[in-house]
């Protein structure tokens, strides 16, 4: 995993304290909105995360960068391919 | 003086909120006020099983005067509300027809109406357009909903002109009403099908948003076997991007394309208009609310319940039903002077409904916040349970006495 210091995040959406299928669902629309080769960050508590977000990463064959776990919570790093 | 209370919204939870308050409270303590623009009381969960059945738009199984519902210390209001002024605390409201005949408005088309305590219960509204493709009218281009009677209606008469072929079943967008909706649909579909003779001339396609096809995965884990018993497609990770209603295509964002010649899609949803104009709402209009309290984050004496708020549960009657319980109480304490009781007056994020699977079968899912429903296998006897509540929903829930 890369370090997170060495990524430009263009943008990050909060979405601790929402549940299943709160994150997934905003790192869904957070992808949509962003323009291509743009960087998205998702902040998640929930750990359900942990399996369904890098699923969709794969499915929709964007690029996942890594989850970097914090205080609490975990931040999902994802790069729009197309 | 009495206190005043306004309710927006004519719905399961605003309902049970006025009759509640209207019941625990004198007049000389209390005026009870609820504003809606119809003055009609729907039972949305009738409109699943519209194109399936003959009941016509004006059941009395589906639609009933508001004004029956209510108790009659409760003042009904038929108007739509215009704005929200918290500084001021004031509505503002925009009278229905007729109106004036009813209560002697003497010919006022507006009024304002201040408040000590409000009571959002504005529901969701269908957004077609925020799905592209989607803003032709309905049964366009072979593409139904049953989020309305109408809608359903035209959905049962496509049904009847049907002769095989794929029906595709998705959603247009997360949160919409009654999550087991579309699932109780496909189930219903599959049945009413294999009656008609249709069903070896069907491919039924369900297609869904999520990594499952349900979104609590052990209510997901309980339906995937059903629909592969009963050789329903479906595929998972479909966030529908667009319809196409020439060629009958609906596309996903993840890059798929699915063609249709009956599409059954519930539209995106949105909050009410008037939430979003008055900035209470986040991006898609739903209020910012607190999970326990029912409170509007940040104003204090306004709360929010059912469809209305952006909490993580079910958009359904049954969560406002529960929550109106809870908003009902935590006035009553305030308008008394007392301290509301914990359990009482603290959602816990209680849900309780039922999942038709078909052939007279259902289960049952109940949870909260902390634990998942855990279904019990498919039976009869939630199927009948179901229908009774169904029954006799009319009797003994918008009067708040369960």
């Amino acid at each position: 995993m890369p370090d997170l210091k060495e990524i430009t995040i263009d943008k990050e959406i909060d979405a601790r304290g929402s549940f299943c299928p709160g994150p997934l669902m905003e790192l869904i629309r957070g992808m949509k909105a962003l323009p291509v080769g743009g960087v998205l960050a998702v902040l998640s508590s929930d750990p359900g995360s942990a399996k369904d977000i890098p699923a969709w990463i794969q499915k929709a064959k964007h690029e996942f960068i890594g989850a970097f776990p914090e205080q609490g919570y975990t931040r999902f790093v994802a790069r729009k391919t197309h | 003086m009495p206190q005043h209370v306004l309710i927006v919204g004519g719905g399961v939870g605003g309902t049970i909120v006025a009759n509640l308050l209207a019941r625990h409270l004198e007049p000389i303590d209390a005026k009870v006020t609820l504003i809606e623009s119809t003055g009609k009381h729907a039972y949305m969960p009738g409109w699943l099983y519209l194109p399936f059945n003959h009941e016509g738009l004006e059941s009395d199984q589906i639609i009933r005067d508001e004004r029956s519902l209510l108790n009659r210390h409760v003042q009904h209001i038929r108007g739509t509300v215009t704005g929200i002024d918290t500084q001021n605390r004031e509505l503002r409201v925009h009278y229905s027809p007729g109106l004036h005949e009813i209560v002697g408005t003497g010919g006022a088309v507006e009024a304002t109406y201040g408040y000590d305590y409000l009571v959002l219960a504005t529901g969701a509204r269908l957004a077609p357009e925020d799905l592209s493709g989607l803003s032709e009218a309905n049964g366009n281009g072979g593409w139904y909903h049953f989020y309305s009677a109408e809608a359903a209606l035209h959905l049962r008469h496509a049904l009847q002109r049907f002769e095989g072929g794929r029906i595709v079943i998705t959603v247009g967008g997360i949160p919409y009403r009654c999550p087991p909706a579309p699932l109780e649909f496909t189930f219903l579909l599959d049945e009413w099908l294999a009656k008609h003779d249709l069903r070896s001339k069907t491919e039924i396609q369900y297609l869904f948003p999520l990594p499952r096809v349900f979104p609590i995965e052990s209510v997901a884990e309980a339906v995937t076997p059903l629909l592969e018993e009963r050789h329903i497609g479906y595929t998972v990770f479909f966030n529908a991007e667009t319809v196409d209603t020439e060629k009958q295509i609906i596309s996903s964002l993840e890059g798929e394309e699915v063609p249709y010649d009956l599409l059954v899609l519930v539209p995106p949803h949105r909050g009410a208009r008037v939430i979003e104009d008055s900035g209470l709402g986040d991006e898609q209009g739903w209020i910012p609310t607190d999970r326990n309290t029912l409170e509007v984050k940040g104003h204090q004496g306004i709360y929010a319940l059912g469809d209305a708020t952006d909490l993580p549960v079910s958009k359904s009657g049954s969560a406002a039903h529960f929550e109106a319980k809870i908003v009902a109480a935590r006035i009553l304490a305030a308008i008394r002077g007392e301290e509301p009781e914990r359990d009482e007056a603290t959602y816990d994020g209680e849900v309780m409904c039922f999942l038709e699977t078909g052939y007279n079968k259902a289960t049952q899912l109940v949870f909260n916040y902390e634990h998942p429903p855990r279904p019990p296998r498919p039976s009869l006897y939630y199927h009948m349970e179901k229908q009774l509540f169904n029954r006799a929903y009319w009797h003994i829930v918008p009067q708040g006495l369960v």
